[in-house]
């Protein structure tokens, strides 16, 4: 195998594992569950995107054609993701899920739960 | 090289495994929850991923894939059940 | 013309089916594209009924330029991300902002949403229900909030108006 490609598979999948372990360690470390969203839903697909693109270069060059079918799965977590971040987001507003110490505009939430309008919520965002 | 990235790379995902089960056994909220389970199913994905490398070959994207499309539905699903009580409206 | 246009409801819908048929199978053979451009075909005609009218990408260019700009973003968020998870926890300053929408359809928002999720510390949490603000999660707040929602504003939902002349 020649160096350079085996250099590259190495770097990109010792890349997409640091990021999978910083998503864990966040969601492990983080105070609250809205910061502790930012982590996994983030560091994972650039991590599963590392690991996959290194899969679709060894593939290729093992079986002699161009082998991108692990790129499907990028796709699907690059479109999914974001949906599963905002569900999990809206799940913990409507529960009233504690915030961490500094957090602000948490009046916003209540806002946001009651659909009321932003504007004539005095405590909240907009002051322009 | 390659030998020894992998079994890096591997260790790392089963230590990140390992956190998301301490955040779904501990999680103060139902929400903690749902997201360990849905970190612990990207992190099964990518250690499949590199089993596969390590095999040499490519029959466990099927599952990798497989297990993608269940790890989303279900989080919604987990999700909109605690959101309305009710999966679908 | 029109036959086509009835057996073809959604071409770009087609098309996408028909690619992502053959790169699951990973073969270009004359079988395999029969069989995905049946598939291809069916597929959409079932789902006709389904469809509610959204409006169309009309600069294709632009789509692509946007995806590649939100693909760079992307790696630029993980790595300001990861510093600060593995940094010192106090040092994060998390807090929620009510972003104006000036795009008013529901798949410009969508859109609009999910690049938000994907780049630099925000998450989307909630939008409002005559869909005018859209409730965003920041992981690092700067001191002046409004910078994030100019960000936003300036950077993507510029970009998606322009994508779909709305």
């Amino acid at each position: 195998m020649n160096f350079w490609l085996e250099l590259t598979v190495s770097v990109l999948l010792m890349i997409g594992g640091i990021f999978v372990l910083v998503g864990s360690i966040g969601l492990f470390r983080l105070k609250d569950a809205y910061t502790r969203l930012h982590a996994p839903t983030k560091a994972t697909t650039v991590g599963l995107g590392g690991i996959l693109l290194s899969s679709v270069i060894y593939m290729s060059h093992l079986q002699g054609y161009i082998n991108i079918h692990a790129l499907l799965i990028t796709l699907f977590l690059v479109i999914t993701a974001p949906v599963t971040a905002h569900i999990l987001a809206k799940v913990a507003m409507h529960h009233k899920v504690k915030t961490m110490e500094p957090t602000q505009n948490e009046g916003l939430v209540d806002t946001a739960r009651e659909q009321k309008s932003v504007d004539d919520d005095a405590g909240s965002s907009s002051d322009n | 090289m390659l030998a020894f990235t992998l079994l890096c790379v591997g260790i790392m995902i089963s230590i990140g495994l390992v956190l998301n089960l301490w955040r779904l056994l501990v999680g103060p909220d139902v929400v903690d929850r749902i997201l360990a389970l849905d970190t612990m199913f990207i992190n099964s994905i990518a250690l499949i991923m590199v089993y596969g490398i390590h095999k040499g070959t490519s029959l466990y994207f099927e599952a990798a894939l497989l297990i993608a499309m269940l790890g989303f539905v279900s989080s919604v699903a987990f999700g909109k059940y605690i959101l309305r009580g009710d999966i679908i409206e | 013309m029109s036959l086509l246009s009835r057996l073809l409801p959604t071409p770009g819908r087609s098309a996408i089916l028909l690619v992502i048929w053959l790169m699951l199978n990973v073969t270009v053979s004359l079988g395999h594209i029969i069989f995905g451009s049946v598939f291809a075909i069916a597929i959409p005609l079932l789902c006709a009924p389904l469809q509610i009218s959204q409006p169309r990408i009309k600069k294709p260019l632009k789509a692509l330029k946007y995806f590649f700009m939100v693909l760079g973003d992307v790696v630029v968020a993980n790595v300001q991300v990861a510093i600060l998870v593995l940094g010192p926890i106090s040092r994060i300053k998390p807090g929620f902002v009510a972003v104006p929408l000036d795009i008013k359809e529901i798949r410009p928002i969508t859109i609009l949403a999910s690049t938000v999720t994907m780049t630099p510390g925000t998450v989307t949490a909630e939008l409002s229900k005559d869909k005018r603000y859209l409730y965003v999660h920041v992981l690092q707040m700067p001191d002046d909030e409004q910078e994030v929602i100019r960000f936003i504003k300036d950077r993507y939902e510029s970009a998606i108006k322009e994508m779909f002349q709305c």
